[in-house]
């Protein structure tokens, strides 16, 4: 009896969100996919006629570049992420005492307001009368207000901004369960700090290194609204393309093939992380045999 | 050139001002096998840490080789450790676990490689060179830590308690395997551990440690027969310790009471009259008698026995004196006497074979800070 409820029970929840998926996630990205296939109409936004030539637009190299531009982008973002994120996560993996939450609420507090808003703040700080000239002015450092905002590096800027907590905390993770005691073997093997970091440190925290870089990239591909406020018209990227297609050039059946593009370049993503996190638990598992 | 190859001169430690390690002298000579003994907390780690260079001391100074350790960082000096939890680099192979110290020390690859192997093979580990330290089993995870420390040919070898994840079987055989291992290499070998059987098998010198202090330092027999305070007594194997006083001192002999009994013994420590004194008896010393054989010739005490154990090659039996306090004795099995035949309740004899007791005098009991294993 006792069994037979906790069996309904799990079915019921576990089917609750299968169909939440299913009605929210699978449907609409197969009718995107269907979509992608179909042609541009006049009067409706799809006319049921089936075509390739979504897809052979994307390699014109117009669009090649935007493609381009996006991962350069999101690439420069989790490296940065990674350079700040690093030290910053070590520091609180092995800070003690009340210091700990002190910093973790650093990392926290930025979620307790919307991304677009604290995008607009960014605005505020990075405009040519704004926040960052006016001190740097002040400072003597410039004499006239320097261009910030609309630039590729504004964009970096914003995205690592609001990105960095999705680095620091699996890093923090993974640093947290580092054993100190491999360190101190390491030294008693002769091996100075360089050296510690780079064949110790760095290997047994890549898990965390990769959950990070991952959480960080997706996102930066797709946050269309950091680049349109903080870029400018002048960085046109993944997410920008797709949006323009749906809601200005009223082109869905190309925005869905470009989405459909996207969703498939993070898959295969998403696919090497789960490889790589196969790998480290395999190596894991068998302790204590 | 001394042979000495470490040196302890007044080394306190403390941690936030609890002293952990109280003026330890200590001096190891080189190829010896020293023992640190106590038990948890005592600061035999502490002593570890502080050759390996993970600590410094509060003062004092630690010499290695004759040469002052206080400026040295751990990368830089001659000696490697087997951690207690071993601390192998889980995304290494065994290989290149053991060619963690090599490879630093620059040594040309070709030679990593046979060095390698060899430590390997000496540890009978060289078919699991390919395998992630997560799969091997304690044991030969255990031989790993070993390979990696000896493969740097150290000046001294540190060992934390190495073999307390082991189950009984392994850590018998790998008692007798360390201990052969140290002779064949010719390596000092610094042993730390709370299990004084372990210490009394593979030592040649146990240092016995409590509250921060050297007890006693000696070879295992002398730690064993002559134990200088009721600390060491109690830690290192089982004793009966009965106290008395003395009634009589004359020449070379020391009459006490003790346990309602008047017993006559040599005297060793230049005992005086009315001093409190502790007589210590190990439980397989005493020799357990009925009556009917007559009181025996050598000093004895007089009881019942309350509880017969079987042990398969011994027996142990509990024994409640006269004046009511309880004693252990051990009686082997004897080819030459079948009848060891031992009923609870029965009236016996307890002697002892004269000069193989301990008399202690009772102040040591009071200096000496309550066992707690």
């Amino acid at each position: 009896m006792r069994a037979n409820h906790l069996f309904s029970f799990k079915w019921f929840s576990a089917g609750l969100i299968w169909f939440w998926l299913g009605l929210f996630v699978l449907v609409p990205l197969l009718m995107l996919l269907t979509a992608s296939f179909l042609q541009r109409g006049e009067t409706e936004f799809v006319k049921f006629a089936f075509t390739l030539e979504n897809y052979q637009r994307i390699f014109n190299p117009i669009y090649l570049d935007v493609f381009w531009n996006s991962f350069y982008l999101a690439a420069m973002t989790t490296l940065f992420c990674l350079l700040l994120g690093y030290p910053f996560a070590f520091l609180l993996a092995r800070v003690t005492g009340k210091y700990k939450h002190l910093l973790l609420l650093f990392v926290i507090i930025p979620f307790w307001t919307s991304s677009l808003i604290r995008t607009y703040a960014m605005v505020i700080i990075l405009k040519t009368n704004g926040v960052m000239n006016s001190f740097l002015q002040w400072l003597g450092l410039i004499q006239e207000p320097i261009q910030l905002l609309y630039t590729p590096a504004a964009v970096v800027v914003g995205l690592v901004y609001s990105l960095l907590p999705f680095m620091v905390l699996p890093l923090y993770a993974t640093i947290e369960k580092l054993d100190m005691r491999l360190i101190e073997a390491a030294k008693d093997l002769g091996a100075r700090n360089v050296r510690i970091f780079w064949s110790i440190i760095i290997p047994l925290t890549m898990p965390g290194i990769i959950a990070g870089s991952m959480l960080v990239f997706l996102p930066a591909l797709g946050m269309f609204y950091i680049p349109d406020l903080l870029g400018g018209a002048k960085a046109l990227l993944i997410g920008n393309l797709i949006q323009n297609q749906f809601l200005s050039a009223r082109d869905w059946p190309f925005g869905a093939a470009v989405s459909i593009i996207l969703v498939l370049v993070m898959s295969l993503l998403l696919v090497l992380y789960y490889f790589s996190i196969l790998r480290n638990s395999n190596n894991r598992d068998k302790v204590g045999l | 050139m001394s042979d000495l190859v470490i040196e302890l001169k007044q080394v306190c430690k403390s941690f936030d001002s609890i002293a952990i390690l109280k003026n330890i002298d200590l001096e190891i000579k080189k190829g010896e096998f020293l023992t640190l003994l106590g038990p948890s907390g005592c600061g035999k780690t502490t002593i570890l840490r502080l050759l390996a260079g993970f600590e410094t001391p509060s003062s004092g100074t630690v010499l290695i080789n004759g040469e002052d350790m206080l400026k040295i960082e751990p990368e830089d000096r001659h000696i490697n450790t087997v951690f207690q939890s071993y601390a192998l680099f889980p995304h290494m192979s065994v290989f290149d676990n053991v060619a963690f110290g090599p490879k630093i020390r620059g040594v040309p690859k070709v030679e990593i490689s046979t060095q390698v192997m060899e430590a390997l093979r000496m540890v009978k580990l060289e078919h699991l060179a390919d395998r992630k330290p997560a799969q091997l089993s304690g044991g030969q995870q255990q031989r790993v830590a070993i390979a990696r420390a000896v493969v740097n040919k150290p000046l001294v070898l540190l060992l934390d308690e190495p073999l307390s994840a082991l189950d009984y079987k392994l850590r018998k055989e790998m008692q007798i395997e360390l201990k052969q291992l140290q002779r064949r290499l010719g390596i000092t070998f610094i042993f730390v551990t709370h299990d004084q059987e372990e210490a009394l098998s593979m030592s040649d010198r146990i240092a016995v440690m409590n509250a921060g202090r050297i007890e006693q330092l000696g070879t295992p027999k002398n730690i064993y027969e002559s134990p200088n305070s009721l600390f060491v007594a109690r830690f290192v194997g089982e004793s009966n310790i009965l106290a008395g006083e003395v009634i009589k001192v004359d020449d070379d002999c020391v009459e006490m009471r003790l346990e309602n009994k008047i017993i006559s013994l040599k005297n060793t420590k230049n005992f005086q009259v009315s001093q409190s004194v502790n007589l210590l008896l190990r439980p397989e010393d005493l020799h357990v008698y009925d009556e009917e054989e007559g009181i025996p010739q050598e000093p004895y005490l007089h009881g019942i026995i309350e509880e017969v154990i079987y042990k398969g090659t011994t027996v142990d039996l509990l024994i409640r004196l006269d004046s009511g306090k309880q004693i252990a004795a051990t009686q082997f099995f004897n080819e030459d006497d079948p009848k060891l035949d031992f009923r609870m309740g029965e009236r016996v004899f307890a002697g002892w074979l004269e000069g193989w007791e301990v008399l202690l005098p009772s102040e040591a009991a009071e200096n000496s800070i309550p066992l707690s294993p």
